[in-house]
């Protein structure tokens, strides 16, 4: 029983890493209908900027704040000038434009901090266990992980569902040119929430850094999960990008912790083990192809959603 | 007489045309150049470069061109670049090649237009059992063999039950089975995770931590090596449950994983320390050219130049000639940096397997020594299912 919460936590701790990526590109998508690709690259430089400042100050918080400074402050300038001109064409142009960006990012990085990867130490309070029974602890940190994701998903709830610059977000991701008429200024609103998403994908890095180890390319296979994510959730809802990254992140982690058993009834250990690896990495693109077919939209579709 | 002077003439004629046409030796060098484990293909590029450096850029008098072509680790890219090098550069040897999967994927093309293929790092079972091939060479090993020394290591180290992980694809599994060929306690879990692309253990250590074994043994190459290892400790499982790997603790990594990996054990058929002139050569000029220390990647791609040189040289720069050349190659007659260096008739080298640790040198830098010897002129296990004998 303990495995299995422990496998549950594991779960919900890479959901809430995938949120904090998915939900800025959510809101970007919705409220900005702007396909940002290089968002993975923002989750990258904000792993490096950590890795830089956590080292440099010698302080993981004052580190990470500079860090999410230095990423949201990044996300700023690539908005007014790489951005702004894609923001009326077409999504194919923004892919290829921010894909350029992509590309650009990783050679930048090699150029600046060279090929290897580097590696984020955690400070001394947060690399102990907490123990839950004689043979059940967890890591601290991943634990403070599942912390920070949900007071950042409840932060952004309030923020969205409660606040006078939530309604103008949410009047924005209905209806961008029907609000920019009753006086909305929806320049200022695009770039707070590119802002806001760049700061989540520094934090998603600064959190990362201590795990994934910060190497270049490493946006790229988050921002893939990222994209999963919020097309399953339903293009600019944050809510379902947090639900989506619930579920994504459980069928992640429970699929390959029990797939193997379960195919074992039925195979013999070598085919269960490789059948289950190649179950459990494709299972959630299979649960994206159903839930496009039965819900385009996505399961939780943001109100007012063309 | 006038027809003997003739005669004479036409040969020498002959002769020059051929070295005019031949005064130069291409060699196509496909290897991972670009994403996160570019740094796997820059280090044996860089070993292979230090080759030519030691050579004057010269093979028996014939001047080296190189044509480096990036993989992307994708056999896909691999066998597509492999096939532009033969058919459009024409080259005269292809080499290189870290990945099982990007290797299995261009050796056929080089067979069928009957060029040498050397590999400089991957080993995969096919290729020395079944589809063993006379165009093919191995600078490195099967990639069972290496595991299996780990595996022996470990009966020597009394390990009774361990935990097998590994990335799901060829060279994984080759790994896996290797260890557990030798391994003759009880593999009391085996997990293979996605490959390339996870970035998250924490599911496959918690059934660690539930398991207890007595240790565990990972096959993680490049970044995820570092990547793993630092979510052992991060787990609380380092200093807890021993872990053994094959080819995850490596020069490429330690400048990364430090004082985590300090006291690793592994097994390796070639080790900074190893006593032999070339060696000693080889890791100081490396040292000094490029500020590190080399690992086995570059160590494998040095001697897969100077095999290269040896058979050029044997030939008398003639590349037409295969059979010759493909004769000088199973001579494998050069100094190599892992001392002694023959060829099996699977055109496999026959060679030691040493125990290593990291250790700390001098200056604080993070590096191996060896331990003991485990195996001594070890053949594969699969040279007697090839055709070649």
């Amino acid at each position: 029983m303990s495995l299995f919460i422990e496998q549950t936590l594991n779960g919900v701790q890479l959901a809430l890493l995938l949120f904090l990526v998915a939900a800025g590109l959510t809101l970007v998508f919705g409220i900005m209908d702007f396909m940002n690709l290089s968002h993975g690259s923002l989750f990258m430089m904000g792993a490096y900027f950590a890795a830089t400042f956590v080292t440099l100050t010698g302080s993981f918080v004052l580190g990470g704040l500079i860090a999410i400074v230095c990423t949201t402050l990044l996300g700023f300038v690539i908005e007014a000038v790489w951005l702004r001109p894609l923001f009326g064409r077409g999504h194919l142009d923004q892919v290829l434009g921010t894909f350029g960006l992509v590309l650009f990012f990783n050679d930048f990085v090699r150029l600046v901090w060279g090929p290897g990867g580097r590696t984020v130490g955690l400070p001394q309070m947060l690399q102990g266990h907490v123990y839950f029974g004689p043979n059940f602890s967890y890591p601290v940190y991943r634990l403070v992980l599942i912390a920070v994701g949900l007071l950042v998903a409840a932060g952004l709830f309030l923020l969205v569902q409660r606040t006078k610059t939530g309604m103008i977000i949410r009047a924005a991701a209905s209806d961008r040119e029907m609000a920019g008429a009753i006086g909305a200024d929806i320049n200022r609103v695009s770039a707070m929430v590119f802002g806001l998403g760049a700061a989540l994908a520094g934090l998603a890095g600064l959190f990362a850094a201590p795990i994934l180890t910060v190497q270049i390319g490493m946006g790229d296979n988050i921002l893939i999960l990222a994209l999963v994510i919020i097309v399953i959730g339903g293009l600019g809802s944050v809510r379902g990008a947090f639900l989506a990254a619930l579920i994504v992140g459980l069928i992640d982690a429970l699929g390959r912790a029990y797939m193997p058993n379960l195919l074992r009834l039925i195979l013999s250990p070598v085919a269960a083990s490789t059948a289950a690896g190649a179950l459990s990495s494709v299972a959630i693109y299979i649960l994206l192809a159903v839930i496009l077919l039965v819900k385009p939209q996505g399961l939780f579709p943001a109100r007012g959603a063309r | 007489m006038l027809r003997y002077i003739a005669s004479g003439l036409a040969v020498l004629a002959l002769g020059t045309g051929v070295n005019a046409e031949t005064n130069k030796i291409k060699i196509g060098y496909v290897n991972t150049f670009s994403g996160p484990n570019a740094f796997i293909g820059n280090d044996e590029r860089d070993g292979f470069e230090l080759a030519l450096d030691h050579l004057n850029h010269k093979m028996g008098g014939l001047d080296v061109q190189m044509i480096y072509e990036d993989d992307q680790i994708k056999p896909e890219i691999g066998r597509q670049v492999t096939e532009k090098l033969l058919q459009s550069d024409k080259v005269d040897v292809v080499t290189g090649y870290n990945w099982s999967n990007v290797l299995l994927a261009s050796v056929k093309p080089a067979i069928d237009a009957k060029t040498f293929i050397i590999s400089g790092n991957a080993g995969p079972s096919q290729l020395a059992g079944e589809a063993c091939s006379p165009w093919f060479f191995s600078a490195s090993w099967q990639n069972d063999q290496t595991p299996m020394a780990l595996g022996e290591l470990l009966n020597q180290r009394n390990v009774k039950k361990l935990f097998v992980l590994a990335p799901n694809y060829a060279a994984g599994k080759d790994m896996a089975a290797g260890v557990k060929n030798t391994f003759k306690g009880e593999v009391v879990g085996e997990e293979y995770t996605r490959w390339p692309g996870q970035v998250d253990f924490s599911t496959e250590l918690s059934k660690v931590r539930s398991v207890k074994p007595d240790a565990v043994w990972v096959f993680y190459p490049g970044q995820a090596g570092a990547q793993f290892i630092q979510q052992y400790s991060q787990a609380g499982l380092l200093g807890q449950i021993p872990i053994y790997s094959s080819f995850t603790v490596d020069a490429l990594t330690l400048p990364q994983l430090k004082e985590l990996a300090l006291g690793h054990i592994s097994t390796q058929e070639w080790v900074q320390d190893i006593s032999n002139p070339t060696n000693q050569k080889f890791v100081a000029d490396f040292r000094k050219k490029y500020g590190r220390y080399p690992s086995y990647y570059s160590a494998q791609n040095y001697d897969a130049a100077m095999l290269i040189a040896s058979a050029v040289v044997a030939t008398n720069g003639k590349l037409d000639d295969k059979d010759a050349f493909r004769a000088a190659l199973e001579k494998a007659n050069f100094q190599s940096v892992r001392g002694k260096f023959r060829y099996n008739s699977n055109h496999f080298p026959i060679q030691d397997f040493y125990a290593q640790e990291v250790v700390k040198d001098a200056q604080g830098n993070y590096t191996m020594k060896t331990l003991s010897t485990v195996y001594t002129d070890m053949k594969d296990t699969f040279y007697q299912k090839c055709s070649m004998k």
